[in-house]
């Protein structure tokens, strides 16, 4: 029995009544798929209607700057209630929307630059977040229950036929196409230039409804280099540490980096001090990562033979196009990143997460939640958990596994080393250890139902600190599991309240190691030991490839 | 700025006369001199910081320097801009090691 | 290779002077700090920020300062700039080969307001004594606060300077111009264009330098030795004669470049080669590419 009077393609009529209100109103302007930039508001007005999920390109770098800004500017009288989709809130104009009424709603991953005023506006009843998401977890959501209807994204560039080149700053845009066009969404993208001839195609222009050259370029944030100049003494203890107490211990082949100073020391000591331990070939051979300038000395060392990335980093344009056989390089000679695809490497294919934290508590809860501020926490949740649907065995996984489960009655199974590198205080002498964490409180500020956590310290494996390493895989309660991270919380409240036979017991078992245990001499802890000191020396191990952008140089 | 003195007793560990100097008054950084003197076999550690409030902290930090290196009649004085208890304890310990010859 | 930029004051002078032969005056272990940071609540060094002494420079017996630039970015105070003062005229008295003076300093000590500006023309006053006095002063400038200010000053009254590229030398800094003239005379945030106006490479070019090197705590010695084996030909005083030469070769340079807005105009007016590749060279390829075209005398 077939539902009588059911219609059962209301978004397809929805659809070409959406594109007959654009051509109605462009006109002549619009030549084949493409409109003049100062018609950007009119085509907004016409293509969208009041409560629509929209999914806008911030993305971690790329920013559909252009599209967002005509977003922000429209007349909320006209077009409000918008239900915002955005992996990241990185501009001024992406609160902007909802300060002015033209948007209510957000599902998001990450708003490190804009915490503070996604938190104002939550207070001030403008924002209603439905929920903080990893990206992966909100591109999947894209196919379920948030279908996007209308997308507005950025390309390098398109041809006649609307087919576009996203080029290496890919990042998010494919599933965010197709999950808007396979729902008879619109798609609607702004390009560098219009061209004849494209060097690949990205996305193939029948899923692709309006272009608009925009009249600057789309902004690209260079948030992957770390000037080593900036790196300290401690921070090479603690990569040292980790290079010899975990990378080689475990022998991890395959790895992903969380963002900081702390993991760019790592990369600048494999060269260094991992060479004269003997341990090239044996760990960092692939990597789920951006193409972070510190990792040059290691790429060009052979430490390094693949890194596929999820976005791509300004200024390593020629260094990767130099460099087909490790990065991710298409037939045209350029790279192609794609988030979705390297964040789900990065869950099942990688063997270690390492990266650093704001807080840990008790547990070893890692949270970057603080007070007065929703940032959320972009792919960390999903790189830094246990892949628990992985089947493939690697001699890390394994290891790991059999530790956390010796002694216990249950079946085999590996596990993901999560690890998280923090001092312990951060800058003013706040901790890094604390008995609770300010995500409880921030979540009563902001009337979430549970506090956001960034890393569970179900799984989180290791903390390293530069009094040591606490491996959290070999205990066996959660006094042990304490004692263990009061055992590197050095001397903040948490790690002067420890009790002092516990941990000396958990360090006779190795559950907490010191450096010296490790037969690291501290006094090697020098910035000596990194294979680049200073912008100019990466430039100089990419034979001039590199090309930092101008806020890193001073030449 | 906060003045703190620490003085402890029972340390076996001598060190030659001339004094050193290690560290840089600088942000997040402090200067360590250090030089044998006669205290009647104690070594005593007298810090100016900048940071006040840590008092707490810096005597466990002295303390377990003072586990370590068990130094007698040793002079220690300290500048201090801020540092982090694991970056006093390396300076710390690049005196003693500078006065030993070692560094 | 040891950075000379990353290197404190006191490293610097065990590397670049005979190892072993510093020998410092008025230590840190003499506790004479300054006596006006403590009413302002701030903290003081051991050594106010500089280390001054005797030693030998490839056997040669020299004095030698150097400035902790970590410590109030280098700038000269009341008891600082007594150091220098006291270095420079005791070597009158033992009439080392020469003086060295390890810049780096922001210039004056604003804490310590007309002391330390006292202090700056004193340590001006006594460097020309010195020089009078027939003994080289070598300034070397390398650290990442460059020389600036008085100190900026001082430098160009010694016989001789030897920078690095990533050392700077100038009087006024970038953010003071930017704030008096506004940032379309200078943006002080463009760091490029800071270091094109005030780095080593530029006052190289112009004759405001005799010699760059790479960072290198190696590079600055050799240098240093290099520089004073060539100095000791000629005379070391100020002479009437130079003074006039050199006020004649600073109206020629205004008259020259002073309606251009970028150092690389001048760089291109000179003649040197491919300009704008100048701040990518090598020091070895800078040098020889800089040979037929830069400025001054040396």
């Amino acid at each position: 029995m077939t539902a009588p009077n059911r219609a059962w393609n209301t978004l397809q009529l929805n659809r070409d009544a959406r594109l007959q209100r654009a051509r109605a109103t462009l006109g002549a302007d619009l030549a084949g798929k493409a409109l003049p930039s100062a018609r950007i508001a009119d085509l907004l007005h016409a293509v969208l209607e009041c409560g629509d999920r929209v999914c806008l390109e911030g993305n971690n770098q790329k920013q559909a700057d252009f599209l967002g800004q005509a977003l922000a500017g429209l007349d909320p009288a006209r077009i409000n209630g918008l239900h915002m989709l955005q992996s990241v809130l990185a501009l001024p104009e992406h609160l902007d929307v909802f300060e002015r009424g033209v948007a209510a709603k957000l599902d998001f991953s990450f708003s490190g630059p804009q915490a503070g005023r996604v938190a104002k506006l939550v207070a001030a009843g403008k924002l209603d977040i439905g929920a903080i998401h990893t990206y992966l977890e909100l591109f999947s959501r894209y196919f379920v229950d948030l279908p996007p209807r209308v997308c507005l994204i950025a390309a390098e560039a398109a041809d006649r036929h609307g087919n576009l080149y996203t080029g290496p700053n890919t990042e998010d845009t494919p599933p965010i196409v197709e999950a808007t066009a396979f729902k008879n969404g619109i798609v609607i993208v702004q390009v560098n230039r219009i061209v004849d001839t494209l060097p690949r195609v990205d996305v193939p222009g029948d899923w692709v409804d309006f272009v608009v050259e925009s009249p600057q370029p789309y902004y690209i944030e260079p948030l992957f280099t770390r000037d080593p100049a900036l790196i300290s003494e401690i921070q090479v203890l603690m990569a040292m540490m980790a290079i010899k107490g975990i990378y080689a211990e475990y022998q991890v082949e395959r790895l992903n980096h969380g963002i900081g100073f702390d993991t760019a020391a790592i990369e600048l000591l494999l060269p260094t001090y991992a060479a004269s331990l003997g341990l090239q070939g044996k760990i960092g051979r692939h990597w789920a990562l951006n193409p972070h300038p510190a990792l040059i000395p290691a790429i060009e060392a052979g430490f390094v033979e693949s890194v596929h990335s999820f976005g791509s980093e300004l200024g390593m344009e020629d260094y990767i196009r130099a460099r087909p056989d490790v990065f991710a390089v298409g037939a045209d000679g350029s790279m192609r990143s794609n988030r979705a695809l390297c964040q789900a490497a990065g869950h099942y294919a990688c063997d270690m997460f390492i990266g650093s934290t704001l807080q840990i508590d008790l547990q070893g809860n890692s949270s970057t939640a603080t007070l007065g501020r929703i940032s959320g926490f972009g792919g960390a949740p999903n790189m830094g958990a246990d892949a628990r649907g992985r089947r493939h065995a690697s001699p890390a996984w394994l290891k790991a596994g059999a530790q956390a489960r010796a002694g216990r009655n249950v079946i085999p199974r590996g596990q993901k080393l999560v690890v998280q590198i923090v001092e312990t205080f951060r800058e003013h002498m706040q901790p890094a250890f604390v008995e609770r964490l300010d995500a409880w409180e921030l979540a009563e500020q902001a009337k979430m139902a549970i506090p956001p956590v960034m890393i569970y310290g179900d799984d989180v494996t290791h903390i390293l600190t530069e009094e040591g390493i606490a491996n959290l895989l070999l205990c066996r309660s959660d006094e042990e599991r304490e004692q263990a991270i009061r055992g590197v919380a050095g001397y903040t409240p948490v790690g002067l309240a420890r009790d002092k036979r516990m941990v000396e017991n958990l360090r006779d078992r190795g559950i907490v190691t010191r450096a010296e245990d490790l037969g690291i001499d501290k006094r090697l802890a020098t910035r000596d030991l990194l294979a680049a000191k200073t912008m100019k020396d990466l430039v100089r191990a990419s034979g001039g490839l590199y090309n930092p952008p101008k806020r890193f140089r001073n030449w | 700025m906060e003045t703190l003195q620490y003085r402890f007793e029972r340390g076996d560990k001598r060190l030659a006369s001339a004094a050193r100097l290690v560290g840089v008054v600088s942000s997040g950084n402090l200067e360590v001199l250090i030089e044998a003197a006669p205290l009647g076999g104690a070594c005593t550690i007298d810090v100016t910081t900048a940071a006040t409030g840590f008092g707490a902290i810096w005597g466990a930090v002295m303390h377990d320097f003072q586990q370590r290196w068990q130094l007698a009649d040793v002079r220690i004085a300290i500048n201090d801009m801020g540092a982090t208890p694991a970056v006093v304890s390396l300076r710390l310990d690049q005196a003693v090691a500078t006065m030993l010859g070692e560094a | 290779m040891r950075s000379y930029l990353e290197s404190t004051a006191r490293e610097r002078l065990q590397h670049v002077l005979d190892a072993g032969s510093f020998e410092e005056f008025i230590g840190p272990a003499q506790r004479i700090v300054s006596p006006h940071l403590a009413q302002l609540n701030a903290p003081v060094a051991f050594d106010d920020g500089v280390a001054v002494g005797r030693a030998t420079l490839d056997g040669q017996p020299v004095f030698a300062a150097a400035q902790e630039g970590g410590f109030m970015g280098g700038a000269v105070g009341e008891v600082h700039g007594a150091k220098l003062t006291g270095l420079l005229r005791r070597a009158l008295a033992e009439r080392p080969a020469a003086v060295l003076l390890l810049l780096e300093t922001g210039g004056v000590r604003l804490h310590e307001a007309n002391a330390g500006l006292i202090a700056v023309s004193e340590v001006m006053r006594a460097v020309l004594d010195v020089r009078e006095a027939g003994i080289p002063v070598l300034v070397l400038v390398g650290g990442s606060n460059g020389a600036f200010g008085g100190m900026g000053i001082v430098a160009r009254c010694a016989n001789a300077i030897v920078m690095s590229e990533e050392a700077r030398l100038a009087m006024s800094g970038p953010e003071v111009i930017e704030t008096a003239n506004g940032v379309e005379e200078f943006d002080s945030r463009d760091r490029a264009l800071v270091w094109r106006t005030t780095g080593g490479k530029h006052r190289y070019l112009l004759g405001d330098c005799q010699a760059i090197v790479p960072d290198t705590v190696a590079a600055f010695r050799a240098a240093a030795i290099a520089t004073l084996a060539a100095l000791g030909a000629g005379p070391a005083a100020l002479s009437v004669d130079a003074l006039e030469r050199e006020h004649a070769m600073l109206a020629e340079r205004i008259a020259r470049f002073g309606a251009m807005r970028d150092p690389l105009e001048i760089w291109r007016a000179l003649g040197v080669p491919a300009p704008e590749r100048v701040p990518l060279l090598e020091i070895d390829a800078f040098i020889a590419a800089a040979a037929a075209h830069r400025l001054g005398e040396s």
